[in-house]
């Protein structure tokens, strides 16, 4: 797995690539978190298109990250979802709790 | 068979092996994928429930077909055997959680029951055995 953060429109971007799974999870939600508790951005968005993999580990450090944002007021969205990543969003049936956009100008147009 | 250590870092390299596997014998894509992730939590269960994210503790894997009679039909699949030899595992706790409520955690357990035809849990001397079926449906058996 990648992470790479960036900043666009007073909103935090990461955008993760390849495979999210229990080895590696435990990074994603300690960069999640630490953002948002500590950029206190209005929004936090997560690129999940280039993810080829990702385990309930994964899908439970963005539920995380959803909590955290919603904690401090700012929202928490998901964008360009790898079929992998709407599949566990949808067999968890998380797809409905989550703010999705397919893909980032409609995500920062929202 | 395969023989590893409960290390989080051969997840990826099982994962590998069980979507080609399952390329192989002939199973839809998207069974491809659901039968590796059902794998893939089994996996993470152990390394995290039953050996207590200890590194270096045993686990084996076994593949082998399988097959059923169905409305009529024999149904080829595949039998996958997860042994590890943590603490017996309570199985009244294996439950998994709602799926209404929103909260991290509880997931993998759904993921395998909602993907496999069979989940066993049974214990035989010091090991956990963990039995996970599919079944190829008829028009696709490759075995």
């Amino acid at each position: 797995m990648q992470i790479s953060t960036r900043r666009r429109d007073k909103t935090t971007i990461f955008d993760l690539s390849g495979d999210i799974d229990f080895a590696n999870s435990p990074e994603l939600r300690q960069s999640v978190l630490r953002e948002i508790q500590d950029s206190r951005t209005s929004r936090v968005m997560v690129n999940l298109s280039q993810v080829r993999y990702i385990d309930s580990s994964g899908v439970a450090s963005l539920v995380e990250g959803l909590k955290a944002s919603r904690d401090v007021g700012s929202r928490f969205i998901l964008f360009g979802l790898s079929t992998s990543a709407r599949e566990v969003l949808q067999l968890s049936r998380l797809i409905k709790v989550f703010e999705i956009y397919d893909n980032e100008e409609q995500a920062l147009a929202c | 068979m395969l023989a590893l250590y409960s290390n989080p870092k051969w997840l990826s390299v099982v994962r590998g092996t069980v979507e080609r596997l399952t390329e192989t014998l002939g199973f839809p894509i998207a069974q491809c994928r659901s039968i590796t992730r059902a794998v893939d939590e089994a996996l993470t269960n152990i390394v995290r429930h039953s050996y207590g994210n200890r590194l270096d503790q045993p686990i084996a894997m076994y593949f082998r077909r399988a097959q059923r009679r169905h409305d009529g039909q024999v149904q080829q699949g595949l039998e996958i055997l997860l042994c590890d030899r943590g603490p017996a595992v309570d199985t009244s706790k294996l439950q998994g959680r709602p799926l209404d409520e929103i909260r991290p955690g509880g997931l993998g357990l759904h993921f395998i029951r909602q993907t496999m035809d069979t989940v066993e849990f049974t214990r035989r001397g010091p090991t956990n055995r963990l039995r996970l079926v599919k079944y190829l449906a008829q028009a696709n058996s490759a075995l």
